[in-house]
């Protein structure tokens, strides 16, 4: 079976500083935890397998394709803070932007497309907000707005940057009973997480990265002390696993 | 009682305001509504190269369109200009609109003075261009500016959606495959061609406002994106149309300073009664 995502010899740099260096992984299907200390290059691997930041070299495949063959197949959930939540929008607006590539690009959205959206934004628990306007939601009613439009995008495979960086106890639960309920329909997610606590209970495999891959595989032979230690320089205050 | 005349203005200057109310609503939200100063300022140069020229060739001095294409082309090279400069990353936007709306200005000035020179005809209304002076609009340009209010709505109304998404969240429209470049390119064509349309009635000046005001108004009393549009062309257009109706009564008003001033009192009522 193809992997869901694969990376060969992927190189990074930020204005000349190097951030991702020869990041040669493939994921298993399945729920995968992208972990490591700020600034490791963990969204920066998905912003550059995606294409949003350029690569100085290397490549990405999507289910054994390059992306523009595999986009149908992939969503992507950006970080909660890089955009604007005053945007006058309300949260079906959002959603609805999921079914883009889907319908014609003017006039109002099909029927069928808001009721997708709305069944999107029913399996976040967001179904009687779906009119809000998106900057009068809570932090976490907004992330899981975000969880809502990648669900709706019907992917196989979802890049998640941080869904659950500093968000309220029922958008957690909510985030960990979707992961589970892709990976039993068979979708792979991968997903940059902060939280090493969540970890063994939630996720089948873990890359670890600082700047370049730390250890990947099995969460149970990759996700060790050592290889924690190695990635987060010793830091006092991390737990480990 | 308006006269024939009269109405034409009002109608050429609605019709502009409600184009730039439209594309400005989308301008503002993606963060690009000050190119539109940017465009203005460089623009003069173009206007005074298109007026010497069209004085060294013998041709008609005060015929509009050698001059808005002058300008279009002129302000094109300045948005070249400044792209060129940002292309680095180590001079940011903001820094770089300044340098190349003040270069470009200076350059028009130093033209204008050496058109100043020159017989009557090559400077003829030049000066409106930096002001504004709608009393001097034909029918033929008020019927120009009527169609590119159409045009600018017809565009905006066919890339509705990507538009919207490009200007909520750029990363997840792009991952999404959707033509980002194209749809940049187009914004900034509408803006460039409503900025060079206003020149004349508003002036290179206070373009920028005509672009901004009513977008910025309808931002904070709407709560969905078709409104404000809507709003923003609503707005623009009133701005419009009453600013050319004072600065005909008032001959002394430039049609720039009138119509924004209109559109700053729409502004004011926003703010008092914005959403929260």
């Amino acid at each position: 079976m193809t992997a869901p995502f694969s990376v060969s010899r992927l190189n990074v740099s930020y204005a000349g500083r190097p951030a991702l260096s020869d990041v040669t992984w493939q994921a298993a299907p399945g729920l995968t935890a992208i972990l490591g200390p700020n600034g490791a290059g963990k969204s920066t691997l998905l912003k550059a397998a995606l294409g949003l930041i350029p690569a100085d070299s290397g490549e990405a495949r999507f289910f054994g394709l390059p992306l523009d063959q595999a986009r149908a197949r992939v969503a992507y959930l950006p970080q909660r803070a890089s955009v604007d939540w005053d945007f006058p929008a309300s949260a079906l607006d959002i959603v609805a932007m999921a079914r883009l590539p889907r319908m014609r690009w003017w006039g109002p959205v099909p029927r069928a497309e808001r009721e997708a959206a709305r069944v999107a934004l029913a399996a976040v628990g967001l179904a009687d907000l779906a009119d809000r306007q998106i900057g009068r939601l809570s932090g976490g009613q907004q992330q899981r707005v975000f969880l809502a439009r990648a669900l709706a995008q019907g992917a196989d495979l979802f890049l998640m940057d941080e869904p659950m960086a500093a968000v309220d106890a029922v958008t957690e639960q909510t985030i960990l009973a979707v992961l589970h309920g892709l990976a039993r329909e068979g979708k792979s997610v991968l997903m940059v997480h902060h939280d090493l606590s969540l970890i063994t209970a939630h996720f089948d495999q873990v890359l670890i990265l600082a700047g370049g891959v730390i250890a990947a595989g099995p969460v149970g032979e990759a996700f060790t002390d050592s290889a924690i230690a190695r990635a987060f320089g010793g830091l006092p205050g991390r737990p480990a696993g | 009682m308006i006269g024939h005349n009269t109405l034409i203005v009002l109608l050429g200057c609605a019709a502009l305001g409600a184009a730039s109310g439209v594309v400005g609503a989308f301008a503002l939200l993606r963060g690009r509504a000050l190119l539109a100063d940017a465009i203005g300022h460089a623009a003069l140069p173009g206007v005074v190269a298109a007026s010497l020229l069209m004085a060294a060739l013998g041709g008609p001095a005060r015929s509009l369109a050698p001059l808005l294409l002058g300008a279009a082309l002129s302000a094109w090279l300045g948005l070249l200009a400044l792209r060129a400069l940002t292309a680095s990353g180590r001079i940011r936007q903001d820094a770089a609109i300044g340098v190349v709306l003040s270069a470009f200005y200076a350059l028009g000035t130093v033209g204008l003075s050496v058109a100043q020179a020159m017989p009557e005809a090559a400077q003829a209304g030049l000066s409106h261009f930096i002001l504004g002076q709608a009393a001097t609009m034909t029918e033929g340009d008020a019927l120009l500016a009527g169609g590119l209010a159409l045009g600018c709505m017809a565009v905006i109304a066919a890339l509705f959606h990507p538009l919207r998404a490009l200007c909520f969240d750029e990363a997840f429209a792009r991952s999404q495959g959707l033509p980002i470049r194209w749809l940049d390119l187009a914004l900034l064509a509408l803006l460039l061609a409503v900025c060079v349309a206003g020149l004349p009635a508003v002036g290179l000046l206070l373009v920028v406002a005509l672009l901004i005001v009513p977008a910025a108004a309808a931002r904070l009393v709407t709560r969905g994106l078709p409104a404000m549009v809507v709003l923003a062309g609503a707005l623009g257009a009133a701005a419009g149309a009453s600013g050319a109706l004072i600065s005909t009564r008032f001959e002394n008003i430039p049609t720039g300073a009138a119509v924004v001033l209109a559109g700053l009192l729409g502004f004011g009522a926003a703010l008092a009664f914005q959403r929260r």
